[in-house]
């Protein structure tokens, strides 16, 4: 995937609803954004974790859900054409030698920005960690969170923990290459697409799968190699299973992440910015929405958007030292309205 | 009001008092009861606000919905008594409740 290196005036990393704000306010400056983000669609926490839950402190709107705020955010920064490069998190960010930021992200794509707005919330989205004990060691080489090369798992007895669609999915598309798939969920019902849970339990039905319902509770082995699990059976009783790969599926959780190794000034896993520009401790990168800390800060979405506002004013010193800004409002500004197609 | 108690792990007990209408993983935060850690902040989106409801409780407190019983899934040890305290309304007949923190919240 590692391309040409992608040049832009402004990086934002993370496109919940602060981040496409943030496209908003930027644009109508004159400065173009590429966004990035963990996950496969905008919206960050709206569209992850409460799609269908009602949002009633977004002023002019009593109720609204997070899908349809970020529907609305869409569509709102659509004149300003920002770029998307979803299922991607920055993994790497370095001051580059013309005073901009290099950036690199976990599937190599590279850019070269100007100035570096981190709207990544709660930071981002990682598969829970099961709380076993020894669990890290076996990490990586035993114990996986997504499969990206199916080799590693070929002829393997193969344990699969968890209910939803990653776990029917990789169950039935490792079955052909394993030595033999046994799924651990706590219970009968699945979440997962009753297609592929039909699949699952004829393939159980044929012997060809082993299903147990069950949870994980202890992990056995030698070093960084892994040998068994203890599954707790639904009627209590203890049962070793022997495997030698164990992939649990129990969804997303947020974390920091990369952002602790950027060499900003961090308190408590948030950056502390100032209230004017909501600038990090370096020059040229913003951090807004909840991520960020200061007197008073309030992890609100309508905060954010304040400080994507905030922000722009002084992105658009870097990005345009020689001009100098006029505030202008949207309903009068016709050249604002030009930039929003409205004109 | 209804007096709410959380036992730890450990066996600490912690009594709360709580509204009518709150829940009790919003009860156990206010008062910063450890180990409810609600990470989603009480949108049945997280399983971290998982707790044991005591036997004698557990007519009293209901039975899951369909989405909480999906999001105990993402719990760890899971039992019979398991629930999302964010999905468990207080009322004046909870009075007296008394509700175990699992070791670990993930």
């Amino acid at each position: 995937m590692a391309g040409d290196v992608i040049k832009t005036d402004a990086v934002i990393i993370g496109a919940g609803p602060v981040g496409l704000f943030a496209v908003f306010e930027l644009g109508l400056l004159d400065i173009k954004t590429h966004l990035i983000d963990i996950l496969d669609k905008p919206g960050g926490q709206c569209a992850e974790l409460y799609p269908e839950k009602p949002i009633y402190d977004i002023p002019a709107f009593p109720i609204i859900t997070g899908q349809d705020l970020t529907e609305g955010l869409l569509v709102q920064i659509k004149p300003f054409d920002p770029v998307f490069h979803l299922q991607q998190r920055v993994d790497e960010l370095k001051p580059g030698s013309d005073g901009g930021f290099h950036l690199t992200t976990d599937i190599g794509t590279r850019f070269e920005t100007k100035i570096v707005i981190i709207a990544a919330g709660g930071g981002s989205f990682t598969p829970k960690r099961p709380p076993l004990s020894g669990i890290e060691q076996v990490e990586g080489t035993s114990v996986f969170y997504s499969v990206r090369r199916i080799e590693d798992f070929k002829d393997k007895n193969i344990l699969i923990a968890g209910g939803g669609d990653s776990a029917l999915d990789w169950a039935l598309n490792l079955h052909p290459v394993a030595k033999r798939i046994t799924l651990v969920h706590r219970r009968e019902e699945f979440r997962a697409a009753p297609d592929s849970v039909n699949k699952m339990r004829a393939l159980a039905d044929a012997g060809e799968l082993d299903f147990v319902i069950g949870q994980v509770m202890e992990l056995h082995g030698e070093g960084d190699r892994l040998e068994a699990a203890s599954i707790r059976l639904k009627e209590g009783e203890m049962t070793r299973l022997e495997c030698d790969r164990l992939l649990p599926f129990f969804g997303l959780t947020m974390k920091l992440g990369p952002v602790a190794d950027w060499g900003l000034n961090l308190e408590r896993n948030h950056i502390p910015v100032d209230t004017e520009k909501f600038e990090t401790s370096t020059k040229g990168i913003f951090a807004i929405g909840d991520i960020n800390t200061y007197p008073g800060k309030l992890k609100l979405i309508l905060s954010g958007f304040h400080e994507a506002a905030l922000m722009a004013r002084q992105a658009h010193r870097y990005v345009y030292p020689d001009t100098k800004l006029v505030f202008q409002h949207t309903t009068s500004s016709s050249s604002l309205q030009r930039k929003l197609g409205v004109k | 009001m209804a007096k709410i108690t959380y036992i730890e792990h450990d066996g600490t007990k912690h009594e709360v008092k709580a509204e009518a209408g709150m829940t009790v993983m919003e009860a156990a935060v206010k008062n910063t009861v450890p180990g409810i850690e609600a990470e989603c902040g009480g949108a049945c989106a997280c399983a971290t606000c998982h707790v044991y409801v005591r036997e004698d409780w557990r007519e009293a407190t209901g039975q899951p919905e369909e989405m909480e019983e999906d999001m105990l899934d993402f719990a760890f040890d899971v039992r019979e008594s398991s629930r999302l305290s964010c999905q468990i309304k207080v009322t004046d007949e909870l009075d007296g409740l008394v509700v175990n923190v699992p070791e670990k919240q993930f």
